[in-house]
Parts: structure tokens; C-alpha cells; sequence
């Protein structure tokens, strides 16, 4: 019997172990979007453009588009600027904007400046929708369907070997469904 | 050339370490002379090869070989020389290297340090320190070789080591934990090997005591220069996270004091065997967890170290053999408990066994904190993170309970102590502390804090505890010199090192109390103002280091109203590759530091700026530098050698004729 407890430090380690394992094929950094698989939530916002615009998720229905988180405070998000510039010269798909969190003005002149890769950019300012995503930080890019349900979300830059192996593919299956 | 020589001296180190887990063990086990005295020699093989392979990897790092692939991701020709050197632990490849090389340094160790253990034990020590050098020698060179050349298209340049490591932080922190990591080993060595010859005796504990103390010691001040260097260079202004890797090097520590306590009763009462040798195990096992946790991406943290799951497919299998191994061998062979010698209720023994009990409870809660996101991740129940108030709210008060019974564990005698000896040793130091502890805070500082009062009486308990203990042994003395001079220096070890506790202590919670913390927008000729102190920004200019540019704050600061100094804070941007770093600016003193950070420009010429007076900080190292000292005054004792030398002689022929037998 005395015997027998000192087999527990091996039973409680093989635990363990067993944890580790499945561990290894988990990705701790990857997090699923609550809202994957789900359509974009409601609102009713204005555009960067113009203040009296009143956009709302209807835009996403009828084609495949890509949706992205930005805000002149990011740097990272000037990184990716150019490539989404690239982006909607090239391919044809409508890349809408989230501005968030971010001073309208400033969001004006940035877009001038680095020129303007977006249909349109809903302003976000107090990060509402922002919230209702899930969104972490910018910058990020959700896929959205043709019926407005958001099918991948890509966080940090989208850069080409993003778009190459990640999105790209996945928005031409899209499009044949 | 030397890339090649060094990956060659590494295949060479793994034969040799081959050689070294095999021939002694097989030599001890058959009683074979010749066999065993192989270990000495093929330890010292295995610690010059690994030497020569790391001395390789230094080279390449000072010449700016860039075609070893290593060396061009971690190093630049614009960095200094000396940073050149750190850079070769400043990744995953070379800071494996260096835990090898801290590993065939120990085993060194122990070949020539240890003549009076008893040749077989010597042997099968060593095989096992053999084993785990395989083990890592394999790790390497299968899945992570620092050799591994850029051929044909080298660059040019390096891509500079991350500005983060480009500190004196880089230099001391991995070097010193790793001792302390490694050191464990030998502790675990020799748990292993007593399990193998089944000898377990009080000369045993004395062999295997020193080994274990100066591992605890390296491990400590590892731990402490972690934290100091997260402090001043992270500029966040906090000195613990509770990040899993913190937590990786600090569950070993946990165990390992716990190892140190039970050691002691193990060697003085011949009690708690079986567990000694487990926490022996658990300890080095916790410091290859330590190794799994970073290097593997299960968790992520702070230190995102090479997230490859090759290498944690290699580690979780060598975690296996090596953990799951001795815990089998420990399931078999490990001693069952006669209980043929007991204690009473109040006893020095039962306040150690109390020790050990709310270290392990402490090392289990932190544990789980640590692995609970992976544990909900692997059971579907989704991503969560741990933040510090679960592990605040298990670990301060363990602690605290820890502290308490760390005076009436020191003033109890072994087997039994009555009631009127702990009384007579107490009262005083309890009147003095419950009194130190109630006015501290009415003294200092301009809230009342009970927290303070009960840290300030923990900590002056610890100490006047410990001095009425040292006044009750000098009590028969004539005179008082004679009594010190026969106090034991590990006596004096425990004292400081309890010491050390109670001044880190007093540090954490003192500076957690009365740190003046204030994250402001500050425009130049704009004040902050603090209870005590005025911080005013007189300006902001671009100044030019060796490899970056920065942004230089100059910021007058006043004590009530007199001029204390100047502080400069940068936020600098490195050249290679565009990097933003916050250089704090520092003021450090033993009762409080001023901390000033840089943080995002805002407009207008002003700046987010952090302005931290953080009372009592530098006490929660100097508390580890107490510990640290106090394991090494433990080491020191002579008696250890002298005993020892008699047991070996005295051991040597009964245990050689067992083994022929």
C-alpha cells in the first residue's frame, strides 16, 4: 500500500504530460473572433467623407469585400497602407474602412496624403464597433461574404504573402459559393 | 572554419556524454574499478568540447560572421564589443548552448571537487549529468544548431539584436539563472543515484546539501536580476508580472527551498527520505518545464522565444524520459516510510514539514495560474488569460503565513520543544514587532496602511526572532566572542537568508503601499507634483547615440521645495531596425527610487510621461542579494567537507564490497 502512493507523482506528471501534448498543436496567439461565423453587427455610422452619411451593414450584401481596422495612430497600419493601396488597384474587390478610435480630421488628411485604398471608411470614433467585433488593435481585416457574414478575420498587416496564402484564396471560394 | 570546428567539437561532446551516461553506470552496477574511474575523464572531455563549441560561437559573434545563420539574426557590426558576446545567448540556439555549457561546467565540477564521494556514487552522479547533456546535446543539434550557415548568399550585415537585450541585463541575467537552472541537476543527479544504489543516508544529504545551496543561490540572484532588469528597462515601472516565464524560473525556486528545508531534516533526523529525493526530482523538473514553456510557444509571453513545435516535440519527449523515468525508479526504489523515529507536535521538524507543505501549496497554485490558459485552451473551455490578481491572492497570504512560522521554526529544537522554550524565545521579539509593525505606519508616509503594519511586523518578527535566537545559543558562552566564534557558518547562513526574506518582504510591501504612481501629458514648463516631490519639464531635444537617435527629456526634480538633480529619460529609435525604445531615467536610493519614462509624443511639444516615486524597491533585491549570500555561507561551512571526508573513508569499503556482491 505504501508502495502504491509513491506512484502518484507519476500519475499526477503523465497528466501533465498528456496536457503538454495536446498543447503543442494549440496556437496560444490565435484568437477566434467571437463574431466568426456570424453577420456583422449593427450600426449606423457616418463616413470619414462625409459626416452625414448613415452607412449600415447592408453595404457587405451582394459581394465578397473586405472589411479593415485602421487609425492614423497605428503605425503599423501606415506599413500596410501601401499594400492595400496596391490592393484595390489590382484586384477587384471593395476594401471598406473602419476609422477607429481615431480624430477624423487627421484620418482625412492621411488618406489625401497616402491615398485612399478604401470605398469608403465608417468612422468608429468611440470604438463601438470596434467593440461588437472583438477587435484587438488595429490593424485588422475581416472577409465578409456575400450574404454579410464575416468568414476570417486576419490579425496585423495583410501584407502579400498574406493575401497570397490567407485571404486571397479564401475570397475566390467565396465568390463561387 | 570555426563555425565547422565548433559544430564538430559539439558531435564530439555528444560521444563523449555518450560515453559518460554509459560506461560509469554500467561500471557501478557490476562493481567494475575501471569502468567507473572512466567518469572523471570523460566528464572533463565533455566539458572542454561543449567549451570549445561555445568558445566557436563567441568568435563568430566578435568577427561578424554573417553567414552563420545564428550570428546574422542576432548580432550587427555597429554593436559594441561586448554586446557582441551577449548576443550569443541573446537568442534560442546559443542560450542552449550556454545551458550546456553551465551543465558540463557542473558536471566538471563535480568530477574534481568531489574526491571524498564514495567512487560509485561519483560514477553514477555523474552518468546521470552525462544523461541530461545527451539530452540537450541532441536538442541541439537535431533541431537547433547555432552553426547552421547562409551559404552561398550571406549578408552583408547583421539584423541587430533586439534593442531590449543591448543591456548589462543581457550580460548577468541568463548566465546566472542558468547556473541556477542547471544547478539543479546535480541535486537531481543525485537523487537518481541514490535511488539507483539505494543508499540514502544522513552522508548522502551532506554530499548532496552544498550542491543543492549553491544552486538555490545562483537561482536567486538569477531571479532578482530578471526583475531588476525588467524594472529599469522594460519602463513600466513594475518589477514582477507574473509572466509565465517569471513564473517558469520561479516554480523551481519555490521547490528548490523546499528541497534545501527537507535536506536538512533529512541529514540531522534521517526523516522525510522520500520525499527529499521527490522534491530533488521536481526541482530539476520544474527547471526542464521552465525550458519546455519557453521554447516550445505553448504559452506566450513576454520572452516569445523560438515558437517552433519541433522543439517542443523534442523537449516534451526528453521531459518524458528524463521526469517520467526518475518518477518511476522514485516509484520503485524510493525508500517506504518506517516510522521508526518520531517527533512531537512542536517540534523543528514539523515547522519545516510546515514549510515544505505551503511551498508546494504555493508552487501548485502558481503552476496553475501558469497553465490554466493552456489547460482551458486543450479542454475547449476557451481563451483566458491569468493576470495577477489570481496569483496575488494565493501567494501573498502563504507567504505570509510562511514568514510567521519562519521565527518559531528557527527557535524550536529538534524531536521536541516545549511550550516555555519557544515562549521565553518569542515574547520578546513578538512585544517588539507588534509594536514596530503599529507604528511604522503612523510614522511614515500620510495614510495609515494596514498592510504596512503587518508586513513591517512580519519582517521585524523574522529579525528580532532571529537575534533572540542567536542571543539563546550564546547564553552559556563566558564571553560572547567565544560563543560566535562556535556558531557554524551555515547558522549564519540560515540567519541572513531569513534575514534576506524578511527585507524583500518588507520591500514589496512597503513599495506597493506608498509608490506615487502617475502616467501624465506634460508640455515643457509644466509640473507635476507628488506629495513630496515637483518634477518640471524644461525641455525636450534630439540627441545622438552609437546606433540610434533620441528624444532626451530633461526634468528638474525637487524635494519639498529643494533641488534634488536633473533626469533624463529618452525615447530612442534604432537605426538597424527602426525600433522604439524608453530609456528610464533612474534616481536610486535605499529608501526610494524616482522613476521617470518616456512614453508617446502627444501633440504640442508634449509628452506622455511617467513619473514613479516607488518607496522601499531596492529592498526587494537586496533582500535576494541577502538570500543568495546566506546559501553561500551554507556552502562554506567546513563542516560539510570534514564530514564528509570521514563518511567516504568510512563508507568506501563496505559500499564497494556491496556493489561486487
Amino acid at each position: 500500500m505504501q508502495r502504491l502512493k509513491l506512484f502518484i507523482p507519476l500519475i499526477v506528471f503523465a497528466l501533465l504530460a498528456v496536457l503538454f501534448w495536446r498543447g503543442l498543436s494549440l496556437d496560444p496567439t490565435e484568437m477566434p473572433s467571437s463574431r466568426l461565423g456570424d453577420a456583422v453587427p449593427a450600426f449606423e455610422l457616418p463616413t470619414v467623407d462625409n459626416p452625414e452619411a448613415t452607412i449600415t451593414p447592408a453595404i457587405f450584401k451582394g459581394q465578397v469585400s473586405l472589411l479593415n481596422v485602421w487609425a492614423t495612430w497605428c503605425q503599423a497600419c501606415r506599413i500596410e497602407h501601401p499594400f492595400l493601396v496596391e490592393l484595390a488597384e489590382t484586384e477587384d474587390i471593395p476594401i471598406y474602412g473602419i476609422n477607429y478610435k481615431d480624430d477624423v480630421e487627421e484620418a482625412k488628411r492621411w488618406l489625401e496624403q497616402l491615398h485612399d485604398p478604401y470605398e469608403f471608411s465608417i468612422v468608429d470614433k468611440e470604438g463601438r464597433l470596434g467593440l461588437d467585433l472583438g477587435v484587438f488593435g488595429a490593424p485588422e481585416t475581416y472577409v465578409v461574404d456575400k450574404q454579410g457574414i464575416i468568414r476570417h478575420r486576419h490579425v496585423g498587416i495583410v501584407d502579400q504573402r498574406v493575401w497570397d496564402e490567407e485571404i486571397g484564396p479564401l475570397v475566390a471560394r467565396l465568390r463561387e459559393e | 572554419m570555426v563555425p565547422e570546428v565548433g559544430h564538430y567539437a559539439l558531435i564530439l561532446a555528444l560521444a563523449l556524454s555518450v560515453a559518460l551516461t554509459v560506461l560509469p553506470l554500467v561500471g557501478a552496477q557490476i562493481g567494475n574499478q575501471l569502468l567507473m574511474h572512466t567518469s572523471r575523464s570523460l566528464a572533463t572531455g565533455f566539458f572542454v568540447f561543449v567549451a570549445i563549441a561555445f568558445a566557436c560561437l563567441v568568435i563568430a559573434f566578435i568577427q561578424d560572421d554573417f553567414s552563420v545563420s545564428y550570428v546574422a539574426g542576432h548580432s550587427n557590426s555597429l554593436m559594441p564589443v561586448y554586446y557582441k558576446i551577449s548576443a550569443v545567448w541573446g537568442g534560442h540556439e546559443g542560450s542552449l548552448l550556454l545551458w550546456i555549457l553551465m551543465l558540463s561546467g557542473w558536471t566538471l565540477a563535480i568530477a574534481h571537487l568531489s574526491k571524498s564521494l564514495p567512487l560509485s556514487l561519483r560514477a553514477q552522479v555523474l552518468a546521470v549529468m552525462g544523461f541530461v547533456g545527451v539530452g540537450f546535446l541532441l536538442f541541439i543539434l537535431l533541431t537547433s544548431n547555432p552553426f547552421d550557415r547562409l551559404l552561398p548568399l550571406a549578408p552583408q550585415e547583421g539584423a541587430d539584436l533586439n534593442p531590449l537585450l543591448q543591456d548589462f541585463g543581457l550580460i548577468v541575467h541568463p548566465p546566472v539563472l542558468y547556473m541556477g537552472y542547471v544547478g539543479f541537476a546535480v541535486s537531481f543527479a543525485f537523487a537518481i543515484a541514490a535511488l539507483l544504489s539505494g543508499r540514502l543516508d544522513s552522508a548522502w544529504t551532506r554530499w548532496a546539501r552544498p550542491w543543492t545551496n549553491t544552486a538555490w543561490a545562483f537561482l536567486t540572484i538569477g531571479i532578482a536580476l530578471g526583475s531588476w532588469w525588467a524594472y529599469y528597462e522594460l519602463g513600466w515601472g513594475g518589477w514582477w508580472f507574473w509572466d509565465p516565464v517569471e513564473n517558469a524560473s520561479f516554480l523551481p525556486w519555490l521547490v528548490g527551498t523546499a528541497l534545501i528545508h527537507s535536506l536538512a531534516v533529512t541529514e540531522k533526523r534521517g526523516l522525510f527520505k522520500s520525499w527529499t529525493l521527490l522534491l530533488a526530482i521536481f526541482t530539476f523538473a520544474l527547471s526542464l518545464l521552465g525550458t519546455f514553456l519557453v521554447r516550445s510557444g505553448v504559452l506566450t509571453s513576454v520572452h516569445a522565444f523560438a515558437n517552433d513545435p519541433e522543439r517542443g516535440v523534442f523537449i516534451l519527449m526528453f521531459l518524458l524520459v528524463v521526469v517520467g523515468g526518475s518518477l518511476t525508479l522514485y516509484a520503485f526504489r524510493a525508500p517506504v516510510v518506517h516510522k521508526s523515529v518520531r517527533f512531537s507536535l512542536v517540534s523543528r521538524e514539523t515547522f519545516l514539514l510546515a514549510n515544505n507543505i505551503l511551498l508546494i501549496t504555493i508552487m501548485v497554485t502558481v503552476l496553475i495560474g501558469t497553465l490554466y490558459p493552456l489547460i482551458a485552451d486543450a479542454l475547449n473551455w476557451g481563451k483566458v488569460s491569468v493576470g495577477p490578481p489570481f496569483f496575488n491572492v494565493f501567494f501573498v497570504p502563504l507567504m505570509g503565513f510562511l514568514c510567521l512560522l519562519m521565527a518559531p521554526g528557527v527557535s524550536s529544537s529538534w524531536k521536541r520543544t516545549s511550550w516555555q522554550q519557544l515562549r521565553q524565545l518569542l515574547t520578546r521579539p513578538l512585544v517588539v514587532s507588534v509594536a514596530a509593525g503599529a507604528l511604522f505606519p503612523a510614522v511614515y508616509g500620510d495614510e495609515y496602511h494596514w498592510e504596512v503594519a503587518l508586513a513591517v511586523f512580519i519582517g521585524v518578527w523574522i529579525v528580532s526572532a532571529g537575534v533572540s535566537d542567536l542571543l539563546y545559543r550564546l547564553r552559556h558562552s563566558r564571553h560572547w566572542r567565544d560563543g560566535l566564534r562556535r556558531l557554524t557558518l551555515s547558522y549564519w547562513g540560515m540567519q541572513l537568508a531569513h534575514a534576506g526574506i524578511a527585507v524583500t518582504t518588507i520591500g514589496v510591501c512597503l513599495n506597493s503601499a506608498y509608490s506615487d504612481l502617475r502616467d501624465v501629458r506634460m508640455a515643457p514648463g509644466e509640473t507635476v507634483q507628488t506629495s513630496h516631490y515637483e518634477f518640471v519639464l524644461e525641455g525636450v531635444e534630439q540627441v545622438r547615440g552609437p546606433n540610434y537617435v533620441a528624444q532626451e527629456a530633461t526634468i528638474r526634480v525637487s524635494h519639498d521645495g529643494e533641488y534634488v538633480r536633473h533626469m533624463k529619460p529618452q525615447k530612442r529609435r534604432y537605426l538597424a531596425g527602426g525600433n522604439m525604445m524608453t530609456e528610464v531615467a533612474l534616481d536610486p536610493g535605499l529608501f526610494r527610487d524616482l522613476y521617470i519614462a518616456m512614453g508617446e509624443p502627444l501633440g504640442d511639444d508634449a509628452w506622455a510621461i511617467r513619473v514613479h516615486v516607488k518607496p522601499f524597491v531596492r529592498w526587494i533585491w537586496l533582500g535576494a542579494i541577502f538570500m543568495a549570500l546566506g546559501g553561500g555561507l551554507a556552502v562554506a561551512d567546513k563542516r560539510y567537507r570534514k564530514l564528509a571526508q570521514r563518511q567516504a573513508e568510512a563508507a568506501e569499503p563496505s559500499l564497494t564490497g556491496e556493489a561486487r556482491t
